[in-house]
């Protein structure tokens, strides 16, 4: 895998997470959002008595393309090419930033609208566009604000879900020229809407992810709220799209079928207002559309997943409900996780992405108590991939000494029961002498517990102790 | 249960009751044995062995894991006070010990007949406690694991409402974590406490005199947030309400 592409210099997990919980206005921003996204998604589940068979219906429809790659992308590309787009592929990151910036140098590209894609996020591409000094416009509203802004997408569905509305009116204060009249929603939208037009028409290359790849007719189809998906990729002379290859479905039924799954998972809507798909570029007697039409399909990684117990994660199709519902993310935000993709999936995601060493925290910073899991709308067993890395993690000895030593400690008395029941007669009593009353409220070693909670003080006597002499004394 | 032999029930205490609050575990026996089973407890348990398993430890987990298997597979059902150490027996096990030719097909045997304890009360047994009073308000933490991954919900429930004086009152957010999560509550302790304390606050808005929940290791975490909290809520679990073990000290407030 390669080196990672983004921040040469990151902070520790757990000083990036401290971070994030000291900050009052980033867990407004963090519950408004996922509240409502928790809320209008329960919603429209009840709206959606087929919900279960739908995700059954997702799943057998993902594992299905995921058995059968190699045929499908071939099926893609054969038709993509047929409908006269141009098909490359891109083994790694580093590979697809190659292959986006030699087409942008290629067509003599200086300005480049580019619509919403977490997979361009992955590859590092708005980096490797300004090094090759391409002016890059993000045109969905939310990466917009936070190109303004100069950071990088908090969750996967709203990128900017970490700024507030009131934090978005300053940005745009300085970031629009004239700034807003206003500080109202409409007219801030109002604004955005004014600059980013003038970029729609103006670009020499849109950019484009999919949220799927249509083997049998050869499309990407993009879904979106605002309409800038189409007005990134039909102006401009050439139309790029980047996408993972796990984003193949056979045919445009069975992109539907995953539609209705993943717009009630992510929003809660029925349907996004804007489904697109594109196939090819401008035919002879079209009035419009782009005269060069590119997809770059990216492995980075996916297919090293097939082949290992990660293989269920490519079945993601990216809805957010995993991270909605997480009471880790709930907490921390999406900054705090570190990598390109946050919460549960970027947690499955992210060491595959940036290597364990650098990330073996995510899989370990989870409760393991499976609400991911259980909205999952392709019903990916996140928890159990979670334990998986961090299997591998103590495998490859990179967790830290003290956790090794306290495991190692604790099970060689828990596998010598005799020796455990000495231990226990010796050591609750010890520790009830840190106590007052029934709690221990500091306790050396501990602190972990003891800074935040405190600890009810330990039984004088084991329950198999107490046991033991009832049993004998009834003899 | 007439005329049929008695079910025999190998009792599983969890490690956290045995050190922190061996009541829930003669609750559990009391409860068990009310129901018509012949319990045992077998003395070669100490851990289930989660620890091992959600830190990556397979090997020692799967020690744990035979051990236990050993101890307890020739009864007719093992019942634990805990939903997730159930759960570690139901799902952990079978997974655990999927390669190993000798071990996998007996952990599968003990995972079928693997229950948390109201599941079985209610479930298996078809029992509900009878003469059973509570003159107080509670509310209910549903516990992840048990209700997850082994559909813990409505049983317990079901057995409260039998408690007379017992008036239930609905917790916000009652199926969201509490951010024990095992170790991960000392390994992320400031996450976890950032959880705990929405956990708190929620229990706090309910007003409920007690907060009852079926693990331990939950009503630890949110006991002693509600502790240094200042709250007044009492904290129990389930068992010791339906065996009428709550007139004494609740979690945290004595130690005899």
């Amino acid at each position: 895998m390669n080196a990672p592409f983004k921040a040469p210099f990151k902070a520790p997990f757990k000083a990036r997470a401290a971070a994030a919980l000291a900050d009052p206005v980033l867990k407004t921003a963090i519950d408004r959002t996922t509240g409502n996204a928790e809320r209008k998604r329960a919603a429209a589940l009840a709206a959606f008595p087929e919900f279960e068979a739908a995700r059954a219906r997702g799943q057998a429809i993902k594992d299905h393309v995921i058995a059968h790659l190699g045929h499908y992308l071939e099926m893609f590309e054969r038709n993509a090419t047929a409908r006269g787009a141009q098909v490359h592929w891109a083994g790694d990151d580093a590979e697809a930033r190659a292959i986006v910036t030699r087409i942008c140098l290629a067509a003599d590209a200086r300005l480049v609208t580019r619509a919403k894609s977490m997979l361009g996020e992955e590859i590092g591409l708005p980096h490797a566009l300004a090094d090759a000094g391409i002016e890059r416009v993000e045109t969905d509203l939310a990466e917009h604000i936070i190109q303004l802004a100069g950071e990088a997408p908090s969750h996967i569905i709203w990128p900017a879900m970490h700024r507030t509305r009131e934090q978005v009116a300053e940005l745009f204060k300085t970031g629009h020229q004239p700034p807003p009249a206003a500080e109202d929603p409409a007219t801030m939208v109002q604004s955005a809407r004014r600059v980013l037009r003038e970029k729609f028409l103006s670009a020499d290359i849109g950019i484009s992810g999919a949220n799927f790849l249509v083997a049998d007719t050869g499309a990407t189809c993009t879904v979106t709220n605002e309409g800038n998906a189409e007005l990134t990729t039909t102006p401009p002379r050439i139309h790029i799209v980047t996408a993972g290859i796990e984003k193949l479905v056979p045919s445009t039924a069975h992109a539907l079928a995953l539609l209705r799954l993943l717009v009630r998972s992510a929003t809660g809507g029925e349907m996004t207002q804007y489904t697109t798909f594109h196939a090819g570029p401008k035919r002879p007697g079209d009035a419009d559309g782009p005269e060069e039409m590119h997809i770059v399909l990216v492995d980075n990684g996916r297919t090293k997943m097939l082949a290992d117990e990660f293989r269920e994660m490519l079945r993601c199709i990216r809805c957010g409900a995993c991270m909605n519902h997480c009471v880790v993310y709930r907490q921390i935000g999406g900054h705090a996780y570190g990598g390109t993709y946050p919460g549960p999936m970027g947690s499955v995601l992210t060491p595959v992405l940036d290597g364990l060493a650098a990330s073996r925290d995510l899989p370990n910073a989870c409760t393991m108590n499976g609400r991911c899991a259980e909205v999952c709308p392709v019903g990916i067993p996140i928890p159990t991939l979670l334990r998986a890395w961090r299997r591998r993690s103590w495998r490859e000895g990179l967790e830290p000494g003290p956790v090794r030593a306290g495991i190692g400690l604790w099970a060689q008395l828990a596998r010598r029961p005799r020796l455990y029941r000495l231990a226990t007669r010796i050591g609750l009593p010890a520790l009830r002498l840190f106590g007052k009353g029934g709690w221990i409220s500091r306790l050396p070693l501990a602190g972990g517990w003891t800074d935040h909670r405190d600890l009810p003080r330990p039984a004088a006597r084991s329950f198999m102790d107490q046991y033991r002499a009832q049993q004998k004394a009834r003899k | 249960m007439t005329g049929e032999p008695k079910p025999t029930v190998g009792l599983f205490v969890t490690c956290l009751v045995d050190a922190i609050r061996p009541q829930i575990g003669f609750a559990a026996l009391q409860l068990l044995e009310e129901a018509g089973c012949v319990v045992e407890v077998p003395q070669a348990q100490t851990c289930c062995g989660q620890p091992a398993l959600n830190s990556g430890d397979d090997r020692d987990a799967a020690h744990l894991a035979r051990q236990t298997i050993a101890a307890f597979e020739g009864y007719d059902h093992v019942v634990l006070p805990s939903g997730s150490c159930a759960a570690t027996m139901v799902h952990g096990y079978p997974e655990l010990l999927a390669g190993d030719p000798d071990w996998a097909a007996r952990a599968r045997a003990m995972a079928a007949k693997t229950h948390e304890i109201t599941s079985f009360l209610h479930d298996v047994m078809g029992f509900m406690p009878r003469g059973r009073r509570c003159d107080a308000s509670a509310t209910y933490h549903d516990s992840c694991s048990g209700l997850r991954e082994l559909g813990v919900a409505a049983q317990p429930r079901a057995l409260l409402t039998q408690v007379e004086g017992l008036e239930m009152r609905g917790l916000p957010g009652n199926d969201a974590c509490c951010g024990f999560g095992g170790t991960f509550c000392v390994k992320y302790s400031a996450i976890s406490n950032a959880i705990v304390t929405e956990k708190a606050e929620a229990v706090e808005s309910t007003g409920a005199d007690i907060l009852l929940a079926g693990d331990l290791g939950c009503l630890m975490n949110m006991a002693g947030k509600l502790h240094r909290r200042g709250a007044k809520t009492r904290c129990f679990h389930t068992v010791e309400v339906l065996a009428g073990r709550a007139q004494g000290p609740a979690i945290g407030e004595d130690a005899p």
